[in-house]
């Protein structure tokens, strides 16, 4: 009887994700997919064969009780999921549209030995917009108030997750956010068609309603240095996540050639100010005809799916390696390449070409080969001689990674900073800087890395806050 | 947040130029001359940089001082005294660098009057002698003449019509100065770009210092998106955090000309629907 189960259960074939037909969606910004339904939610989640030695909870940065939220899944307990993964996930709609899954939780599935593996992600997308479509909001046990108070520097999902688990300890918890609205990279970065604002927007609305308070327009360093939160304004411990926005260029000619963009500002423009629906909303962006974007993770694709929708006929990605070594999720890396996205492997920019007027009209790139292995363990790229050529562009956009900004840490005297800029903390568990009091985590601590890395330390740093403030 | 505690008009007909006051208590107590704020009026609104012409710490007030040039001045400018200012963000940028340089010459062209202000008075406060030269395109749009006097040793007048102050433009004023034989140890320019250019082409072969307050394009004005970038001294620079002010002699005015330029049919749709929508 018991085998005759397995075996039926190893026919279910990993259940497709339903979405927006390819040609539509590259011309619209609603979400490319929908989520799963009732019925691929239950054809999912009975393929998981709840090993006893589930090798997918190491596989997830937070070690999400992946099993169990799965099992209460087949019972069709949705809300008892919902429970199971809000003890370690704070952001379980996000992460499970934005996880590298292919990376972590899936791609240690057993499953995934013999066939594909158990699409974790998306059971978990489900799970988290069931609750937010048919749960109930539960004031979660607050600690009596302590009279402590923390500032968080930055809200994206280092900051919120920090927010979150402080607020119900007792201290009171203001989060300080430079830009108009809260979410950090969430909301100015990611898209909307492949994150909806209005699922952030319901974690922030969450937070406000247990008692975080916000400050949006407040620039730390500007405005308040950290020093002046703790000692004229009775902060007890700061929290930095303030995350690594500054945009690094190409460092090649003709890069302030109007149509050369960072990839911040291209996103900025249409995600955070609605640039895409000018002139609605007062910020303009270029609609393109021609776009190459530089870079192959997941802000390029970002970048390069948004030129598209902007009305782009060309739209490239540029990448200096080959296809097995883009940085993006694969997914998205699919959905580009089914949208119309042409890439360009093994190719670096040299100059950006423009005319008279200042406006960019093509650019010189150069054909590479995949030489020897890199410290990072992938085939370093080698120009080949010779191979120069010109593409007719009218916009290019670099997404070749972000830096730290060093608003904060220029004007935090004490604190120890690494060669790159990023803050040192004594260890990812403390997030104990070397200022006393001032904790840090998510991408200012490890330099640009994944949502779902930030929302951890954000946990760690709210429970180390948590010690240092009962002392 | 953010009322509107006053609100003058200094020039009614298009492009107006007004004024306002606002309530600001924590930008105030950390503003510093030279520095600038980032303002949206509406929920579908842009970003856009004015500079803090003038404040008052006991009030906990700064000023803002700016002319209808699109959308989003035009629909500030509706505002009336007891609004609010949806988001301010500031104060943002380098506070200029005041010492004791001698003699010191500020040039404020048009609306660029307001911005020379808080600094012309922070380098009149550190010993400097001051000589401030406005310029204006005809005498009824010429701005903060008293506070100027205010804050400086000597005031000169230009007006491109002759209507007021000498017949001509700021550089004129500025070439016959150092042609005269005064010795001048710095000059801080702001107001329109080309004004700014010719400035800093008057004051180079003399090798004499000149600051230039860059009004580029900006985003976020916290460093974030390099919209605001510009080469000076062959290097990229971000306005909103390596400035504003650069070294007038090593900014490639053109390039950045050419780069608020990159809007101007967008802008100009912004603009009729704006206008549209008021009639
Ligand atoms: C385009 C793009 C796509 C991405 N896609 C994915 C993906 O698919 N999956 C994934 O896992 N990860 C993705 N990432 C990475 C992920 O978004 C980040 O790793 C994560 O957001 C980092 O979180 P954080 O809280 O550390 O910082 P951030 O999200 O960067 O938030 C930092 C916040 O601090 C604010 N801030 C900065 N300076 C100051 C200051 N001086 N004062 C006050 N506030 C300040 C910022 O405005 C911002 O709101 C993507 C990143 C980008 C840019
Ligand atoms: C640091 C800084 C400080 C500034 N301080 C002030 C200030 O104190 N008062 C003030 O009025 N403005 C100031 N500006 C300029 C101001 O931000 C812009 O004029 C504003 O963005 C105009 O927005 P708009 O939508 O009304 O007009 P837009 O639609 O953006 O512009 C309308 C027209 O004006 C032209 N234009 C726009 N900006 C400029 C500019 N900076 N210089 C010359 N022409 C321009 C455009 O080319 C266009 O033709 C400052 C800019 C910076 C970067
Ligand atoms: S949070 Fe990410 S890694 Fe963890 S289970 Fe969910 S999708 Fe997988
Ligand atoms: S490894 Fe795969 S099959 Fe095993 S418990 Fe985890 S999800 Fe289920
Ligand atoms: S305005 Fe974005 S970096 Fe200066």
């Amino acid at each position: 009887m018991a085998e005759e189960k397995k075996k039926k259960k190893a026919k279910i074939p990993r259940q497709p994700m339903p979405e927006q037909d390819p040609h539509e969606r590259a011309k619209n910004f609603s979400e490319v997919t929908y989520g799963f339904t009732a019925e691929l939610s239950l054809n999912e989640a009975v393929r998981c064969i709840q090993c006893k030695k589930p090798l997918c909870i190491d596989g997830c940065p937070v070690s999400i009780n992946i099993p169990e939220f799965i099992k209460k899944v087949a019972e069709g307990d949705i809300l008892g999921a919902a429970k199971v993964i809000k003890e370690s996930n704070f952001l379980p709609a996000i992460c499970g549209r934005v996880c590298p899954q292919e990376d972590q939780c899936e791609m240690v599935c057993v499953v995934g030995v013999k066939d594909k593996p158990v699409a974790i992600g998306r059971l978990e997308r489900y799970v988290a917009d069931y609750e937010a479509l048919h749960g109930k909001f539960e004031m979660p046990k607050m600690a009596p108030k302590t009279g402590k108070k923390v500032a968080i520097i930055g809200s994206g999902p280092a900051g919120l997750a920090c927010a979150g688990d402080l607020i119900k300890t007792g201290h009171d918890v203001t989060i300080f956010e430079a830009l108009h609205k809260a979410g950090g990279v969430l909301v100015y970065g990611i898209p909307e068609f492949r994150l909806p604002k209005a699922i952030v927007e319901r974690e922030l609305d969450y937070l406000k309603k247990i008692g975080v308070e916000f400050r949006l327009n407040h620039v730390i360093g500007k405005i308040r240095t950290v020093d002046e939160l703790m000692k004229s304004d009775g902060y007890h411990a700061v929290f930095l996540a303030n995350g690594a926005g500054l945009p690094q260029f190409m460092n090649i000619a003709g890069e302030n050639l109007n149509g050369v963009y960072s990839a911040n500002e291209f996103l900025t423009r249409n995600n955070l100010m609605k640039a895409y629906q000018f002139p609605e909303y007062d910020t303009p962006i270029k609609r393109f005809k021609n776009v190459a974007v530089i870079g192959g993770g997941n802000t390029a694709m970002d970048a390069v799916r948004t030129a598209l929708r902007l009305g782009a006929d060309n739209a490239y990605i540029i990448y200096r390696r080959s296809r097995d070594e883009m940085p993006a999720r694969k997914e998205e890396i699919e959905h580009a390449e089914h949208e119309g996205v042409k890439f360009i492997m093994l190719t670096a920019p040299l100059r950006v070409i423009g005319n008279e007027k200042g406006w960019v009209t093509g650019l010189e790139c150069i054909k590479m080969e995949l030489g020897e292995p890199d410290e990072s363990g992938r085939r370093r790229p080698i120009p080949v001689k010779g191979s120069e050529f010109i593409i007719n562009l009218d916009a290019v956009i670099a997404a070749i990674g972000t830096n730290s900004n060093p608003l904060v840490a220029q004007t935090t005297p004490g604190l120890e900073l690494n060669k790159w800029g990023y803050i040192v903390v004594d260890n990812e568990k403390t997030c104990r800087t070397s200022k006393k009091g001032v904790f840090a985590g998510g991408d200012i601590v490890t330099g640009a890395a994944t949502v779902i890395l930030a929302m951890g330390a954000g946990r760690s740093a709210a429970k180390s806050i948590d010690e240092y403030l009962s002392l | 947040m953010n009322e509107i505690t006053d609100k003058k008009v200094w020039w009614s007909d298009a492009p107006a130029i007004k004024e306002f006051v606002v309530r600001a208590p924590w930008i105030v107590e950390k503003h510093k001359a030279g520095q600038f704020v980032i303002l949206r009026v509406s929920e579908n609104g842009e970003r856009i940089p004015l500079t803090v012409s003038d404040k008052d710490l006991k009030k906990g007030t700064i000023n803002i001082l700016f002319q209808e040039m699109g959308a989003t001045t035009i629909k500030l400018g509706k505002l009336n005294k007891g609004d609010n200012i949806l988001d301010l963000t500031g104060p943002l940028g380098k506070p200029t660098h005041i010492e004791k340089f001698g003699t010191v010459v500020c040039v404020g062209g048009g609306i660029g009057v307001a911005p020379v202000h808080p600094i012309a008075q922070a380098l009149k406060e550190a010993g400097n002698r001051v000589i401030s030269i406005l310029g204006a395109r005809t005498k009824g749009i010429l701005i903060y003449e008293d506070l100027m006097r205010k804050c400086s040793d000597e005031v000169r007048i230009t007006t491109d019509d002759g209507s007021y102050g000498r017949h001509g433009f700021v550089t004129d004023e500025l070439k016959g100065m150092i042609e005269s034989g005064m010795k001048i140890d710095l000059v801080v320019a702001i107001g329109p770009p080309i004004m700014m250019k010719m400035v800093c082409k008057v004051t180079e072969p003399y090798k004499i210092p000149t600051y230039a307050s860059l009004n580029t394009i900006m985003l976020d004005g916290s460093g974030m998106c390099g919209a605001c970038r510009v080469t000076v001294g062959g290097k990229t620079k971000f306005v909103c955090v390596d400035g504003p002010e650069f070294d007038g002699h090593q900014v490639d005015f053109d390039e950045m000309m050419a780069r608020l330029r990159q809007y101007m049919d967008e802008e100009k749709i912004a603009k009729e629907i704006c206008q549209k929508n008021t009639m």
